[in-house]
């Protein structure tokens, strides 16, 4: 073999770097974070469902959320129909966070472990939670 | 026909996880083992590969001189394209791997009125360089979702790469870029002829197997999401070698998920190890010194001579019986 001081030290940086995500997560193991939905509002709900199936929500909740933002902000329409056929307050402060208003529990969970960053709060107010729900 | 063999075999890719899937069992395979296998093979293969060219000898110093060499002090020497020194050939390896300097100065022939013109051309130069970078970007971008608690730098990335924040979720530039670069390369084979008429089944799979794995990457992220909370569980319990498949992971996850490890496998036996060639280049990685260092052919063994004196030691009375002169009596 020739050149072995230059090729060995770089095949080492490349297997390196290749199992970055293997030795970044050593004994850092994390449990999948769940969304809580234990707010008040919820907890006084008789039959506990969202706007549209939970599945649905998860998958695409953000897209939901801009196309509201369209529809209400460009077009005026505030009335959303789902699925179901129940009529439904196009507004992310009077009918999302109503029921979830525990932002810090519920949105940031998964948004943190995914490392997305939404910028729905650059124009609208973070809701105020109590100190104690705090992490 | 190589196109069709090419198209052929990746649409098997992407048809066998899309009917796999739907049965249970079988998601692990597609979500689990193909990933480890591809993953494996990649970098054994490529482990394999780099160790078995280092076992070539280059018995000439055989750079390119691309402008003119160390000469006399007052000779202007062009320090990156023909470099001296070790400093100058990483300058110009790193020219020649961050920018593709060589393709740089691609250019053309072209009959014009009869005449044979050599002109500039720089489309291939942009579309390889947007669709490398754009590959490469999207590749450590992924790392938020392997690595759990994501690192700082990642983060930056991403937002840098969604900096524009159109729609929601916003687009990459670099899915753009990728699609826009491999879209590029694949239509240059096949609307010039002469490069089609060089084109290869091999030129055409890895083309169409990229252009797949962005197209599932587009569609899982805009068009037929999945919940990716659970594939971000899944890829960090590959990571930390505690495999498992969660609930709520759509079939178009296991179509991406195999075509990447259809790629890794295939990565270390195909074209695709320039990524590893380029840093073995004798052409580009060699300084331009023949003249102030010797150079010994590293398969220059000691050759077995027999001299003119042995000879006539050997010969020396025969050669008197025939009356040959000899130079010693």
């Amino acid at each position: 073999m020739y050149d072995a001081n230059k090729i060995i030290p770089g095949l080492v940086i490349f297997v390196g770097l290749m199992t970055f995500p293997i030795w970044a997560g050593m004994g850092k193991a994390e449990p999948v974070p769940k969304p809580k939905i234990d707010t008040p509002v919820i907890k006084e709900m008789a039959e506990k469902h969202c706007v549209e199936s939970k599945n649905y929500m998860a998958d695409y909740h953000m897209q939901m959320l801009i196309t509201w933002r369209d529809k209400a902000l460009r077009d005026g329409k505030r009335i959303y129909v789902s699925s179901s056929g129940q009529k439904y307050n196009v507004s992310l402060q009077n009918t999302c966070m109503k029921c979830h208003s525990n932002k810090k529990e519920f949105c940031d969970k998964c948004h943190n472990y995914v490392g997305v960053k939404p910028y729905c709060w650059d124009c609208h107010i973070e809701p105020i939670e109590p100190k104690g729900n705090v992490l | 026909m190589g196109v069709m063999l090419s198209l052929i075999a990746v649409l098997v890719i992407v048809l066998v996880p899309l009917a796999g899937s739907q049965v249970s069992g079988l998601q692990y395979v597609f979500g689990v083992f193909f990933p480890y296998a591809g993953f494996a093979v990649l970098l054994a293969g490529f482990v394999f590969k780099v160790l078995n060219w280092a076992k070539s000898p280059v018995p000439f110093r055989i750079p390119t001189t691309a402008g003119q060499e160390f000469s006399l002090p007052w000779i202007k020497q062009a320090k990156l394209d023909n470099p001296s020194t070790t400093t100058g050939v990483i300058g110009r390896m790193a020219f020649e791997i961050l920018a593709f300097r060589s393709l740089f100065r691609n250019t053309k022939a072209e009959l014009r009125s009869g005449n044979l013109i050599y002109g500039p051309a720089k489309w291939l130069w942009l579309g390889a360089l947007a669709f490398h970078w754009a590959f490469f970007i999207i590749a450590v971008r992924h790392l938020r979702l392997f690595v759990q608690p994501i690192p700082g730098w990642v983060e930056f990335l991403d937002k840098i790469d969604s900096i524009m924040q159109i729609g929601t979720p916003p687009v990459y530039i670099t899915d753009v870029l990728l699609i826009g670069g491999v879209t590029f390369l694949l239509l240059r084979r096949l609307l010039i002829p002469r490069v089609r008429y060089i084109s290869l089944p091999a030129d055409y799979f890895p083309l169409f197997l990229i252009l797949a794995i962005g197209t599932t990457g587009i569609l899982m992220r805009f068009f037929i999401r999945t919940d990716i909370v659970a594939v971000k569980s899944l890829l960090v319990g590959l990571a930390t070698f505690h495999p498992f498949i969660p609930k709520n992971v759509g079939a178009i996850f296991f179509i991406h998920a195999t075509l990447v490890s259809v790629l890794m496998a295939y990565f270390p036996f195909s074209k695709l190890m320039h990524l590893g060639g380029i840093f073995l280049s004798p052409t580009r990685n060699l300084a331009n010194n023949n003249r102030m260092v010797r150079h010994v052919n590293p398969w220059s063994y000691p050759v077995k001579v027999h001299t003119y004196d042995e000879y006539e030691d050997e010969f020396r009375d025969l050669m008197k019986g025939a009356g040959i002169p000899v130079e010693r009596e």
